[in-house]
């Protein structure tokens, strides 16, 4: 059975589909899994959002265009609220996020085999497929990625690091 | 002090925040100044991660106290008698061997802590460090690499991590201080107590310390404490001075 409610709700998510981190333009917030949320209740809308990382600039900036998003669309009472816990996972990346990544130079995430290892797998390269890759740093041009080097086409890329 | 009712997770909160504030504040001066590219990135990385904890540490303790200050108000418009972190974050950064020391102990430390507090029953710690901990975790694989990899380097590699040790050593035991604080009887049921760390801390350290071919300096009976109180070196004046001059000239400017 379909309600108006559950219509209503699958309307907002695709609303939230067009609004992307502003530091990966290319993927969607609700892509990376950072929507964790919708709620319809009395006309209010309430999204509960979670960031990547504990100091994740782009929160407040995402919080903002949530609510100027569905506000444009007559939605008039939006509520964000931000939860850390249970703490975001690479895992929560959606495949169509993975396949985005690819496309715009970023390695997608590796599932989370092994929570407290770094075990250090092949990452290919997200250019020219080639497995020959190092680690250049665990720490790359922003938190969520770290820094690695293709040896076939030499080519510096961001790999999208699990957690 | 006057007394109001128990303000105890006030505080615990407050030490928690203080602790990743003036570390991530350390480690944010080293930006533009590493040895190496990646290790500008890391560390900066690693200190904005630092200044995110804090900064959730710090809006947990403004909403305990129904936000009679805000975060950036504890964090701009305290003085130093007021900070609340342990010494050995105050320190200066001095060389890329110490940061990477002091790093790796505290790292340890507070891996150790986060683990434990993640199951508190108390939901704004066990929030923060849940989300917390997955970032320490990645912080503590790279001042231990580090650590190797500079102990059990060169001659001066070696020489500089020893001294660097040597003198970290001294503010270790402060960690597994636990007072009254830890003690009441409002908290005590919600976090770990950091003395019981110690011994977990102590044999995952030294083992650690040791493959790095480090010399365990001997254990001090006269150590250095105080931050938990007020008491501070003379350096966190210093660090304040710089941190808070903006928001302190300018009251109220945003940016
Ligand atoms: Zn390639």
């Amino acid at each position: 059975m379909v309600t108006v409610e559950t219509e209503t709700i699958q309307q907002i998510y695709n609303l939230l589909k067009t609004i992307s981190d502003p530091e990966i333009p290319t993927v969607s917030i609700t892509d990376l899994g950072l929507v964790r949320n919708v709620e319809f209740i009395n006309n209010k809308v309430i999204v509960t959002i979670t960031p990547t990382y504990s100091a994740c600039p782009a929160m407040h900036f995402i919080e903002r265009e949530i609510i100027n998003t569905l506000q444009l669309n007559l939605f008039e009472n939006v509520e964000v609220k931000i939860n850390l816990n249970p703490a975001w996972s690479t895992d929560w990346v959606t495949k169509e996020g993975k396949i985005k990544l690819k496309e715009s130079g970023i390695a997608p995430p590796l599932p989370i085999i092994n929570k407290v290892e770094f075990k250090q797998n092949t990452i290919t390269c997200p250019y020219c497929n080639s497995n020959k890759t190092i680690l250049k740093s665990e720490f790359g041009s922003t938190a969520c990625k770290s820094f690695y080097f293709c040896e076939d086409c030499l080519t510096p890329f961001d790999y999208f690091k699990p957690i | 002090m006057h007394l109001k009712n128990d303000n105890s997770l006030f505080e615990y909160l407050v030490r928690l925040g203080d602790d990743r504030l003036i570390l991530g504040h350390r480690l944010s001066e080293w930006c533009g100044h590493a040895p190496i590219l990646e290790e500008d990135i890391a560390l900066a990385n690693i200190a904005q991660d630092c200044i995110g904890h804090a900064t959730h540490f710090l809006n947990a303790a403004s909403e305990v106290e129904n936000k009679i200050k805000t975060a950036d108000e504890l964090t701009y418009f305290r003085d130093a008698i007021d900070y609340k972190n342990l010494l050995i974050m105050e320190l200066p950064k001095g060389d890329f061997a110490f940061t990477i020391v002091r790093q790796f102990l505290v790292d340890s430390f507070t891996f150790l802590l986060y683990e434990k507090l993640q199951n508190s029953g108390n939901k704004f710690i066990s929030d923060i460090t849940t989300k917390a901990l997955k970032e320490v975790q990645y912080h503590l694989r790279h001042s231990s690499q580090w650590v190797l990899r500079l102990g059990d380097g060169t001659e001066l590699s070696h020489e500089k991590t020893q001294n660097a040790l040597n003198i970290l050593w001294l503010y270790t035991n402060e960690m597994f201080e636990s007072d009254e604080i830890e003690n009441s009887p409002s908290l005590k049921n919600f976090i770990t107590k950091s003395s019981d760390l110690e011994s977990e801390w102590e044999n995952k350290v030294i083992s650690h310390l040791q493959n790095a071919t480090l010399k365990i300096p001997e254990m001090q009976t006269n150590y250095l404490s105080g931050g938990r109180r007020g008491i501070h070196t003379e350096h966190l004046g210093h660090l304040l001075s710089e941190m808070q001059i903006v928001a302190r000239t300018y009251p109220g400017a945003k940016w």
